[in-house]
């Protein structure tokens, strides 16, 4: 029910005083309401939920946390596995 | 990047599941309160693969199961009408009334469609003047401002035939019911980050702090997922008690303002009944005076609903965690996917129809690898 | 947005000129129904059999065991990328007659019209199913049109009837799937389902997807090549693999493990469902077909298969299994088991 995909932010455009946006979804593209992020921009990355973005995707801290990841267990493989 | 794919790796996965295993000394239970978070640790296999000692409870954040029966029979009442073109998202239609669900009424003639966002159906609304134009609003806060929004659009286009039936319901007082629960065995939760996205987690650390409960925001892919799990054992087995986010890229803090600012001026909160638990008070949001014209609880009288749910419907103490859906005894009998009993049994993402694959495929656990 | 369709390039003679839309009369049986059969159904479908206009069309026969199959549909949109309603109504049935090991070569076609839809639109359909006869060298022999009120029928309704002949030798059946057997799968799933949503929900693509539908007897004769080898064929349409997969289950009475990572899907396609909150295995197909065969052989036809343009992505993607009769399992890509339940009715609106 929560379901929130994210995509990036290819055009943006107004619709009935609202800031809409075509999003693009790993090859997908939808209108997207972008009124709750205003600091959106193309290129951007955002969460969409039911047609509105609701967060602007922090890509370094996705990258940090994918990095801390790669990290994990690796010392355990140097060292001969989890115990 | 699609920073989706990326979060689905099994590598890091299989990493997480190891450090899991090598942190985890106690027996430690972990409830996800996102209906989504069931769906995808079902999907994935997660549950199975955590170490015995951790059991995942699977918490009431399922907005299709928790909406009170008396609104989906005022829901059917008002998409029967004539002259009504009732819009919902797909997971309501077979969700059962009293006497019938949203399908069944669609069948037999009322005009309901499946609609993608609540934008569609204002723009329905628009395009279709001599038609009552109603959209079921259902959801926790992650959808409250695209209701929200909804509405304030149809206030700006001058939109006289739409209205939202709406079924609003907060996370944070279901953790705190369920923490007050006498029968309570939740030590940790994963919050939900998508919920969170919109408000923020400083509804949390009173709730951590005053119930000494690690509550780790998580996302909903098997390494998000993995990960907040991570976080939680770690926690458990320090022995502290605090509000982390493992959903960094996503959630901050103090969450969307924006979002928060005009479902405040469009809601209200109120108490609300959730099915199978009871009302829990501040727990719900209903439109605001200022909006009554949009309101369709308001708009459309629906005079004799007597509504009742099943006898042998026990989803509420499945929601609560407090029984597993094979331990109630119309589990897989009278009450299976194909004829739901209860809600928890029709949505994708409730722990009844969860574990009615979870049940049957128990056996196929013991099939040699390929 | 699609393109807009181009209706123009049919050049209409002068009858069916002064009746731009259906009306109730081309379903009466009278001389505007004779003009839409004269002038519409006659010259698209063009055949001998037709052309005698009986009220039963004689066809020679073959001896050995004929196949008879059909089907409706009701698809909505009527037009959507890679295809109409009429390459479904036609493929469709050769298909399911393909699935029975059967060289399809008649079909009748029945239509039920709306009042009101142009006539423009119909001669792209009947154009449509005419050239995917003609593709799949099959003929048109008889059919019928009956019209119906405004606002009853959506546009139009096909239902085709299939005639095909089985080779001697084969003997494919849902119930034939046996322990240790392979199942595969001639293509990436979900093309035509996403295809023919995507025109309900807005979605465009930076590749287009389009239905896939295609007429697969081709590639199952390919296949037949041994055809003591070859089980079970099944067409997933509607429900997708997963209602095809739990249908063979509880008819063989066997259990069915499937990879999770062997099965292929376009990067779009697996975008859209996620975007929709759909499962791939779950959406509709309309030109690819799972195959359980024996096991030695599974290597043998997947090389016949691949050697042909409609399986060159043909892979294995699970096994049969004594255990578990009449379940249908995955293994996820992290290693657990789960359960893959089959579709509970349709929420979807109809793709096919």
């Amino acid at each position: 029910m929560c379901l929130a995909v994210p995509g990036r932010v290819e055009t943006i455009y107004e619709e009935h005083g609202a800031r809409m946006g075509q999003v693009n979804f790993g090859g997908v593209v939808k209108d997207v309401c972008l009124d709750y992020v205003p600091e959106l921009e193309i290129g951007d990355y955002t969460i969409v939920h039911v047609g509105f973005a609701l967060s602007r995707i922090d890509e370094e801290a996705a990258r940090e946390t994918l990095a801390a990841f790669e990290q994990m267990g690796v010392l355990d493989e140097e060292f001969g596995g989890p115990q | 990047m699609r920073y989706l794919v990326e979060f689905r790796d099994s590598e890091i996965a299989r990493r997480l599941l190891d450090e899991i295993r090598r942190v985890t000394t106690g027996a430690w239970v972990i409830m996800e309160v996102c209906g989504g978070q069931t769906h995808s640790i079902i999907r994935h296999g997660i549950d199975q693969l955590l170490p015995d000692e951790i059991e995942l409870i699977h918490g009431p954040g399922c907005p299709v199961c928790v909406t009170p029966i008396e609104t989906i029979d005022r829901a059917l009442a008002i998409a029967a009408r004539d002259g009504v073109i009732f819009c919902s998202f797909g997971d309501m239609l077979r969700v059962p009334g009293t006497e019938s669900d949203l399908f069944a009424v669609k069948s037999e003639g009322g005009d309901v469609r499946v609609v993608y966002s609540p934008l569609d159906a204002v723009r329905l609304a628009e395009a279709n003047p001599e038609s009552e134009v109603v959209f079921f609003g259902v959801g926790f806060e992650t959808t409250a401002p695209a209701n929200a929004m909804a509405i304030e659009q149809a206030r700006r286009r001058g939109l006289r035939n739409f209205s939202m039936l709406a079924s609003h319901v907060l996370v944070p007082p279901a953790i705190e019911a369920i923490l007050q629960s006498p029968a309570n065995r939740v030590q940790a939760f994963l919050a939900a980050g998508h919920v969170c996205s919109v408000m923020g987690f400083w509804q949390y650390p009173p709730l951590a702090e005053a119930y000494g409960v690690p509550i780790v925001v998580t996302g909903f892919e098997p390494v998000d997922l993995l990960d907040g799990i991570r976080r939680a054992v770690l926690q458990l087995e320090a022995g502290e008690a605090r509000v982390e986010n493992a959903y960094e890229r996503i959630v901050r803090r103090e969450g969307n303002r924006a979002a928060q600012e005009l479902v405040e001026r469009v809601f209200e909160v109120t108490a609300r009944a959730w099915r199978g638990i009871g009302e829990i008070p501040s727990s719900g949001l209903r439109i605001r005076e200022a909006y009554a014209e949009f309101d369709a609880e308001r708009r459309f009288d629906v005079e004799g609903l007597v509504s009742h749910e099943s006898e042998l419907c026990r989803s509420g103490e499945v929601l609560q965690g407090a029984i597993k859906p094979h331990e109630c005894a119309a589990f897989g009998k009278e009450c299976t996917p194909r004829s739901p009993l209860g809600a928890t049994m029709v949505s994708g993402e409730g722990a009844c129809a969860a574990y009615y694959n979870y049940g049957r495929f128990v056996p196929v656990a013991s099939v040699s690898q390929a | 947005m699609t393109a807009p369709l181009d209706f123009e390039s049919w050049s209409c003679p002068l009858p069916l000129r002064d009746y731009p839309s259906i009306i109730m009369g081309h379903g009466g049986g009278g001389k505007l129904s004779s003009d839409l059969v004269e002038h519409l159904f006659l010259p698209a479908f063009r055949n001998e059999a037709l052309e005698e206009l009986g009220d039963a069309s004689v066809v020679a026969g073959q001896a050995g065991s004929i196949a008879l199959s059909t089907d409706s549909f009701v698809v909505r949109p009527l037009f959507f990328p890679g295809g109409s309603i009429g390459e479904l109504a036609v493929n469709g049935t050769l298909n399911d007659l393909a699935m029975a090991g059967a060289r399809p070569r008649y079909l009748t076609a029945g239509f039920i019209l709306e009042e009101g839809l142009p006539l423009a639109q119909l001669a792209a359909i009947v154009d449509r199913m005419a050239e995917a006869a003609r593709t799949a060298s099959v003929a048109i022999v008889t059919g019928d049109t009956k019209v119906v009120e405004r606002g009853h029928g959506d546009g139009c309704y096909i239902n085709t009837a299939g005639v095909g002949f089985v080779p001697a030798g084969v003997s494919v059946g849902p119930r034939r799937a046996r322990s240790g057997d392979a199942v595969l799968l001639s293509g990436p799933i979900g093309d035509h389902g996403i295809a023919v949503m995507s025109v309900r929900e807005g979605l465009t693509f930076e590749t287009e997807i389009r239905s896939d539908t295609a007429a697969l007897y081709p590639l199952v004769e390919r296949m037949l090549e041994q055809p003591e080898m070859v089980h079970v064929l099944r067409d997933p349409t509607r429900g997708g693999v997963c209602a095809s997969l739990n249908e063979l289950a509880q008819a063989s009475g066997v259990g069915i493990v499937i990879e999770e990572t062997c099965i292929p899907a376009r990067a779009e396609v697996e975008a859209a469902c996620d975007l929709l909150g759909l499962d791939p295995l779950s959406v509709a197909n309309e030109g690819k077909l799972l195959a359980i065969v024996a096991p030695g052989a599974a290597d043998e036809v997947l090389t016949r298969m691949r050697a042909h343009p409609l399986g060159r992505e043909a892979v294995r993607i699970g096994k049969v299994t004594a255990e578990n009769a009449g379940i249908v399992a995955v293994r996820t890509a992290l290693g657990a088991l789960r359960v893959l339940t089959p579709p509970v009715g349709e929420l979807l609106p109809r793709i096919c």
